[in-house]
């Protein structure tokens, strides 16, 4: 103990989409044991969510992450179908599947981007995040908006893609391909990326489970779930595609798993749209009068998971109980068995390889001598530390 | 209907005990009844024996005091499992499952914090989101709880 020093990663930081301050507990270069603290911006959503009308809930669900803003509404439609006793056409099957599987692409293209800039590869950094541009593009031309879409409610969605878009959407998904491959060779076959990832962070089938962890977390330790072919919903089981694993649990497993699901993305969204030519235009929804006294269960694969969302009513506009879990509940957790026994300068990547969410911009990561309270590295020392890890590699390859 | 007969029929027959009524919600989603005594036998049989993977718990309060869904999945079947419990209004309390895995843990925590309900034996009990954002025995998620 008396060696130990303290390396707060947060509360604040771009590591991390939410508020939360995990505490580093290091002897020497090596990290020892790992603590956390939540809370710093709990918004009561789940009570929220109590005083708002069924339809409203959407836009309250929708912002809880800005990253995949569009997996919450997507489990809650889900929830609120199973309650109400509906299916919704085929048409919106295929919408809410492309908005789910673009959602993925970007999502998945701003976490490599960003672990390559944690690693000090500042290339796949804009690549990605370049490559990121026409989904985001896309989404403006087909919802209005670039993140919250607004295109769920119950019993269907509220915007149809038209024929300019859906030729629109095959131009960019054409384009995107040559671009993922690009990618997907920059991080897959770099010697120096392999040396950085490969037996770092590692997770073990048994530890996923034990933490109950979901998405490309788990996918990457070997535990083969996918709530899209498990539980089917949307137009997953209308269309052909496979679920990506690995089983070795270490970072670039993790980066693997993400950077092939691209393609599985990729390859529904194009099915969809051939989905979509056959469906009459304008059938996007059908009429739900009312809510009957119940509870339902709503899950959906989020970038990073599976979102869980449970609804108890009682026959009036709004619901008794809102439970919500998104992935990242579940996967932060198993930061304890990732970076104990790393050393400091793998311990960001390993914190950032279950994506926990990226949002915050601003830095405020210091490591503190434990007895004089002497200020050692701030912010973006930490991050030089990596980077220059990384330099010593390329320097001795 | 052939899975309803698997999955239902095979927890009332291996919890005669802890099972106090099951039902069919829909098409792949069930509900189990269960003595809130019998938690920690009825889990390890869903997590251990059937390999079910526990998804998380919502707890609210009720007429009948506060009741716990324990969701888990069995991911072969796309099913999810629903353990219910109710405990009574004065003395919510009920076994930690975190000792069988970890991934109960911050949830036990957080319904602590927003509902009052105590976990026995929890392996790490301190607090998971109210530390130092709410004073001490106040319930957000209760019904009295008032909101100004």
């Amino acid at each position: 103990m008396a060696n130990q020093r303290i390396i707060p990663v947060g509360p604040y930081h771009p590591l991390q989409e939410e508020p939360e301050l995990f505490k580093l507990y290091c002897e020497g270069e090596t990290v020892k044991d790992i603590k956390w603290e939540t809370g710093y911006n709990h918004r009561g959503i789940e009570k929220l969510s109590e005083s708002k009308t069924f339809e409203q809930v959407f836009f309250l669900v929708e912002r809880i992450c800005g990253i995949c803003s569009t997996s919450h509404p997507f489990a809650y439609a889900n929830c609120m179908e199973e309650i109400a006793g509906v299916d919704v056409p085929d048409r919106a099957k295929y919408i809410r599947s492309i908005v789910g599987e673009l959602e993925r692409l970007h999502s998945h293209y701003l976490w490599v981007g960003l672990a390559g800039h944690f690693l000090g590869y500042n290339t796949v950094w804009m690549w990605a995040w370049k490559y990121r541009e026409p989904v985001l593009d896309l989404f403006e031309i087909i919802s209005g908006n670039r993140n919250s879409y607004a295109m769920f409610k119950i019993g269907g969605v509220r915007r149809d893609i038209t024929a300019d878009q859906i030729r629109l959407a095959r131009k960019t998904m054409n384009d995107l391909k040559k671009k993922n491959d690009l990618l997907t060779g920059a991080v897959m076959d770099d010697p120096v990326i392999h040396a950085r990832t490969k037996g770092v962070g590692v997770l073990s089938k048994e530890d996923v489970m034990d933490y109950a962890a979901v998405g490309p977390t788990a996918r990457a330790s070997g535990w083969e779930i996918d709530v899209r072919r498990d539980d089917p919903y949307a137009a997953y089981d209308m269309v052909e595609w496979k679920v990506i694993t690995a089983s070795e649990g270490d970072v670039f497993a993790k980066a693997k798993v993400r950077l092939l699901e691209n393609y599985e993305s990729i390859k529904i969204i194009e099915q969809c749209l051939d989905g979509l030519e056959k469906e009459p235009e304008g059938h996007t929804e059908v009429k739900v009068k009312e809510i009957p006294e119940g509870m339902g269960t709503g899950r959906a694969e989020a970038p990073r998971g599976e979102v869980f969302h449970f609804v108890k009513t009682d026959g009036s506009n709004s619901p008794v109980r809102h439970k919500i879990r998104a992935p990242s509940y579940v996967n932060i957790a198993t930061f304890k068995k990732a970076c104990v026994g790393q050393t400091i300068s793998d311990a960001t990547i390993s914190l950032a390889a279950v994506d926990p969410c990226y949002c915050c911009t601003e830095r405020m990561a210091f490591a503190y001598d434990w007895h004089s309270g002497k200020k050692i590295y701030d912010g973006n020392q930490l991050v030089e530390l990596s980077k220059q890890k990384t330099q010593q590699l390329r320097n001795n390859a | 209907m052939m899975e309803k007969q698997t999955i239902l029929k095979n927890i009332e027959e291996q919890l005669p005990e802890a099972v106090t009524g099951t039902a069919m919600i829909r098409d792949k989603r069930y509900l189990i009844d269960i003595r809130p005594d019998a938690l920690l036998e009825a889990t390890r049989h869903l997590y251990e024996h059937l390999s079910y993977r526990f998804i998380i718990a919502s707890a609210f309060e009720s007429k009948q005091g506060f009741e716990i869904m324990y969701h888990f999945s069995d991911d072969a079947s796309g099913s999810i499992i629903n353990l219910h419990v109710v405990l009574p209004q004065d003395k919510p309390e009920i076994e930690s499952l975190a000792n069988m895995f970890a991934g109960a843990n911050w949830i036990e925590r957080e319904m602590r914090e927003i509902l009052g309900i105590t976990f026995r034996n929890h392996p790490e009990p301190e607090k998971l989101l109210s530390d130092g954002n709410w004073a001490e025995g106040v319930y957000p998620y209760r019904k009295n709880y008032n909101k100004t």
